[in-house]
């Protein structure tokens, strides 16, 4: 039910939540959620899903990076409620049992991170990246991935470890 | 984040009616902008209205122009071969504009609605009129390089933020839109209100209104065009300046028979710059009428104390756009 504009933000207890099933990593997730988690927020606290990172909560980032039905968005800036019926991947489907996803894997031999707390971001971005195409050149790659942002500076790293997968290389 | 409800539409009269019903709710489709106006408390919506189910994600390339439906999204738009081809204008101020992963989001209605990234405006503790009629503006004293040069008032200098908009300024757009019962189409150079002494009413929609689409004429102009955008850093930002320019160009002299230019960054609205457009038609393109139209382009410019340095910019970027243009085949 709606509440009024004045009423205060400690009414959540008075609020309804919503029944929602999300798909995340191929698994069914049903939940009863406060309209107001967003996605980002529903993956680490109500799934237990910590490798999606919350940086700035404003999609100015990209340390929240996710898949939703193959398509790269920032967790921060949608609300769960509104990813119902929509495929979720994060950087803990990427791996295929032992076997790290090509992109982890060059970013572990190029070195791609320094406190890696982008680095799931970084990782889901890139992956999205190769399949739009965009690994074109250097400037492209760097361009496409400007929506991720890391404040260690491995840029000339990560734009390796794309480059790496781009040209099918293994080091 | 006060509470709220929410609900899914799944046609569009049933969507306006529900939004226009409750005084507190308001449409939600990519949520880049809405939902952080919600968690830094510039709107506090009570209901929300999913529509991205709605059938409004259509982009029609036809022989009398584009359909865009308002729930397209920008890295689909900017994406589509034919619109890349023949209305580059709008798929590179499309690209230019935020991250892959927003571009992803944003849709054509949200983008167009956005609102200002004055900083002021996006931080409580300072007063502004826009979020807060009557609170005075903080963007008038302090620091404020970021601001209008264009139709500002002494209530507001914000700058409206879309790259899109500035392209579909050049390209003659219409935008569509429904609300309970009416429906309305409303030309681009419409769309946003002067800031006067209301700079908390922003466009011309009115509660419940919504953007169903956006139609851009074929023009003999359109494949000629370029969007440039000058930023403090090369990607991911908003613009200080940018210039969207199209010209229709004529023979081995390059006789422009017709032109459009306007600015982005430097008002409430993308700035249509009719007199430079009117200095280089009818003219071959050379130095001398593009010169002209560099001084057309800031005529009646009212800069500030710390805006000074975006009417040089603008001069300049408007002759690297129609030289840009001018040199591709």
């Amino acid at each position: 039910m709606a509440t009024t504009p004045g009423s205060s933000p400690t009414d959540v207890a008075a609020h309804d939540t919503l029944p929602l099933t999300l798909s995340v990593n191929g698994i069914d997730h049903s939940l009863q959620i406060d309209p107001r988690a967003t996605l980002l927020d529903t993956l680490r606290e109500y799934l237990g899903l910590y490798g999606t990172k919350k940086g700035c909560d404003r999609g100015e980032c990209g340390a929240c990076t996710v898949l939703v039905d193959g398509r790269r968005i920032n967790a921060c800036l949608t609300f769960a409620v509104m990813q119902e019926g929509h495929e979720i991947t994060t950087i803990e489907g990427l791996a295929e049992e032992d076997q790290l996803h090509p992109v982890q894997a060059a970013f572990v031999e190029q070195d791609a991170f320094q406190c890696g707390y982008c680095t799931p971001g970084q990782i889901i971005s890139a992956v999205a990246l190769l399949q739009e195409g965009h690994a074109g050149s250097e400037a492209e790659i760097r361009e496409w991935m400007s929506g991720n942002i890391c404040r260690c500076g491995a840029y000339p790293n990560i734009v390796a470890a794309i480059q790496q997968v781009a040209g099918g290389k293994r080091a | 984040m006060i509470p709220f409800s929410y609900s899914r539409a799944s046609d569009v009269g049933a969507a306006v009616a529900e939004v226009a019903a409750e005084p507190g709710a308001a449409f939600i489709a990519g949520a880049t902008e809405l939902a952080n106006w919600m968690k830094i408390g510039i709107q506090a919506p009570t209901h929300l209205v999913d529509i991205n189910a709605l059938p409004l994600s259509e982009i029609a390339v036809r022989q009398d122009g584009l359909r865009l439906g308002g729930l397209a999204r920008m890295s689909d738009v900017a994406a589509t071969p034919a619109i890349r081809q023949g209305y580059p204008v709008l798929s590179e101020a499309l690209e230019r504009g935020a991250s892959a992963q927003i571009r992803n989001m944003g849709t054509m209605g949200g983008n167009l609605l956005q609102r200002t990234r004055c900083p002021y405006f996006r931080e409580a503790s300072y007063p502004c009129n826009k979020r807060e009629p009557g609170a005075g503006c903080a963007a008038l004293t302090g620091p404020h390089r970021l601001h209008a040069i264009f139709g500002a008032s002494d209530a507001c200098i914000a700058v409206h933020p879309s790259d899109l908009a500035v392209a579909l300024t050049v390209l003659d757009a219409v935008v569509h839109t429904q609300s309970p019962g009416a429906e309305r189409a409303i030309p681009i150079g419409e769309l946003y209100r002067p800031p006067g002494d209301t700079p908390d009413r922003e466009t011309a929609l009115e509660h419940g209104e919504l953007i169903v689409a956006v139609e851009i004429p074929a023009a003999p102009f359109a494949a000629r065009s370029h969007y440039l955008k000058i930023r403090d850093r090369e990607s991911y930002e908003f613009a200080l300046v940018s210039v969207a320019a199209c010209l229709e160009l004529d023979g081995p002299d390059k006789v422009v028979r017709s032109a459009r230019v306007a600015l982005g960054g430097v008002a409430y609205t993308p700035w249509r710059a009719q007199a430079a457009e009117d200095a280089l038609v009818g003219k071959p393109l050379t130095e001398a009428s593009v010169a002209a139209a560099r001084a057309a382009a800031v005529q009646g410019a009212q800069p500030r104390r710390d805006t000074g340095f975006k009417v040089t910019l603008a001069e300049r970027a408007v002759v690297r756009a129609l030289t840009t243009i001018g040199e591709r085949p």
